[in-house]
């Protein structure tokens, strides 16, 4: 569960450049929901991501994960229940190491850490009886360095990785934004079922409203650094692409002037 | 090239084999250009030689200046993550102030210990050639340090710190406390060195504030040039590596300025070492690019 309270953050306070990325940013998030977030560029959808993994401290507001108050925590400390994946398919991953030492490092997350060796048995085994989900035929591969494999097939073990242990809230800043379309899909459909298999509550931002439509239980559009849009339940079901652009024009007052964006 | 002069590259080879082995987890595995070492070289050195002469057992003073090499590595560390001064200026900041601490610590610019007993004394009572004693006791010790490395970088701590220098942001996200990391491998690194500096002060019997000068560029041509003979992804592989580039370093200059078609003398061991690491860097295939500036990436 994530509560964002009243959330505010300038950036380049007292300069020409200064620019209010989130303006009391309100939403909560319930166990196990998986919301879309969308919006045009410097909207504030990676400032609001940001702000809930740790990245960026708000100038005002509280961040609340399952009834703790984390606003202050720094991002190793909230780790172990926020698992996150970024868009860029090298920033999750070390790339001159294993596989198996790659899932080893993120097995970290949520059990100690300690002075036993990393590599195990026990660990190359679930690694990969975990790896084996996807399809991927990785779990036969776990000694080769990341290095050697695809953005897509990175993305797929940052994937497992990020849900390997327990994973309580799963953070994508656009994590298929820059594969191929093929392994942008293949991505989005293993992401998909490993969120509702351990029912993980779901942050994604993208930049595609297909994508937005297509996943999750909830949509959240960003503007300006406010929410402008906030559609779940029955309202979501029937949404679709055309009248959520007539929403925006009605809520804004005016053309979308990214929507080529906002389709892609 | 005489066998005591052969003998004498080996066993100096072994005791910066314990700086590379420092710079190997800055440099390559933390990605943090630490110069602390040219201070924390000569602080071993210092605090060993005095404790020494003040009457400690030589083993003791030796372990005492490794611990307080750990220290100056902290204290870079501080500088560094508390008051985020450019990683490469605080080492250079702790060098610089080590200096005038290692003066105060000596009383004057140099320590005898010619009449003391030092870790290479009981070789005597053996009865073993004095010529080959500090190549006994260096090399357990390089190997020991080697070995306990190797242990400590397998552990999930280990990994961690790897981690931390492979991609710091991936570290953070799972869990890794990277400030923690960062002071550990520096702490580990600098009290390798200060490990050194007593031993290196024993050796030559006498420590000598200036004997830091150079000292990171010798520990980087060793982990520069044993990594790219013995390129590998396993760590056991690239420490040994690291041991045996400070050796063959050490003898290769041996050999340079023992013969004299080269016209090499010894005041020009740095600037040769300062040449072979940069044409190590710059050599196609290198596997320390990070080393060079994002310009010529």
């Amino acid at each position: 569960m994530i509560v964002l309270s009243d959330i505010g953050i300038t950036f380049n306070k007292g300069t020409p450049l200064q620019m209010q990325a989130l303006r009391g940013v309100n939403i909560s998030i319930p166990k196990g929901q998986f919301v879309t977030m969308i919006g045009s560029n410097g909207a504030g959808k990676s400032t609001l991501l940001n702000i809930v993994s740790g990245e960026l401290v708000p100038d005002s507001g509280r961040v609340m994960l399952d009834d703790t108050d984390v606003t202050n925590w720094p991002i190793h400390a909230r780790a172990p229940m926020i698992s996150r994946m970024f868009q860029d398919p090298r920033s999750g991953i070390c790339e001159q190491m294993s596989i198996l030492e790659n899932i080893a490092i993120a097995s970290g997350r949520t059990s100690p850490r300690g002075f036993r060796f990393a590599i195990t048995e026990a660990l190359r085994k679930r690694a990969a009886e975990r790896l084996a989900i996807l399809g991927l035929g990785l779990e036969k591969r776990l000694d080769d360095r990341v290095a050697l494999l695809s953005g897509g097939q990175r993305q797929a073990l940052s994937l497992i990785m990020a849900t390997f242990g327990s994973a309580k809230i799963l953070l994508l800043d656009e994590h298929t934004a820059a594969l191929d379309p093929g392994a942008a899909d293949l991505v989005m459909r293993l992401t998909d079922s490993v969120v509702r298999q351990f029912e993980i509550t779901t942050v994604m931002v993208t930049h595609s409203m297909r994508q937005a439509l297509d996943f999750g239980s909830r949509i959240v559009m960003l503007h300006q650094g406010s929410i402008i849009l906030d559609i779940s339940g029955a309202d979501r079901a029937s949404v679709t692409l055309d009248n959520l652009l007539d929403l925006f024009r009605r809520k804004e007052g005016k053309e979308l002037v990214d929507d080529q964006l906002l389709l892609g | 090239m005489t066998l005591f002069a052969f003998v004498g590259a080996v066993e100096t080879g072994l005791v910066f084999a314990l700086v590379a082995l420092g710079a190997f987890i800055t440099f390559r595995l933390l990605d943090f250009p630490d110069l602390t070492v040219e201070g924390s070289f000569p602080l071993g050195a210092a605090v060993t030689a005095k404790l020494m002469v003040a009457g400690l057992d030589p083993w003791s003073a030796t372990a005492v200046g490794g611990a307080v090499g750990c220290v100056a590595g902290i204290a870079t560390a501080f500088l560094n993550l508390k008051l985020r001064i450019l990683h490469i200026l605080a080492s250079i900041l702790v060098a610089i102030a080590l200096y005038s601490v290692n003066l105060r610590i000596m009383g004057s610019p140099n320590v005898g210990l010619l009449n003391v007993p030092t870790v290479y004394s009981f070789g005597e009572r053996l009865g073993i050639p004095s010529l080959y004693v500090p190549l006994i006791v260096v090399g357990i010790v390089v190997i020991v340090a080697k070995v306990l490395l190797d242990l400590f970088l397998a552990t999930g701590f280990g990994l961690a710190l790897r981690a931390t220098g492979a991609n710091p942001r991936m570290a953070k996200a799972n869990g890794i406390n990277v400030d923690l990391m960062i002071c550990v491998g520096l702490a580990i690194a600098n009290g390798l060195t200060g490990l050194a500096g007593g031993l290196f002060a024993q050796m030559l019997g006498a420590a000598d504030v200036s004997m830091g000068i150079g000292v990171i560029v010798i520990a980087l041509a060793a982990v520069i040039g044993g990594t790219a003979v013995m390129p590998s992804r396993l760590i056991p592989v690239l420490t040994i590596a690291c041991v045996l580039g400070s050796i063959v370093y050490r003898i290769a200059i041996g050999f340079a300025l023992n013969s004299n078609f080269v016209g090499l003398s010894a005041s020009d061991v740095n600037l040769v070492t300062a040449i072979l690491v940069a044409i190590a860097l710059v050599a196609p295939g290198s596997r320390f690019r990070s080393f060079r500036s994002t310009a010529a990436k």
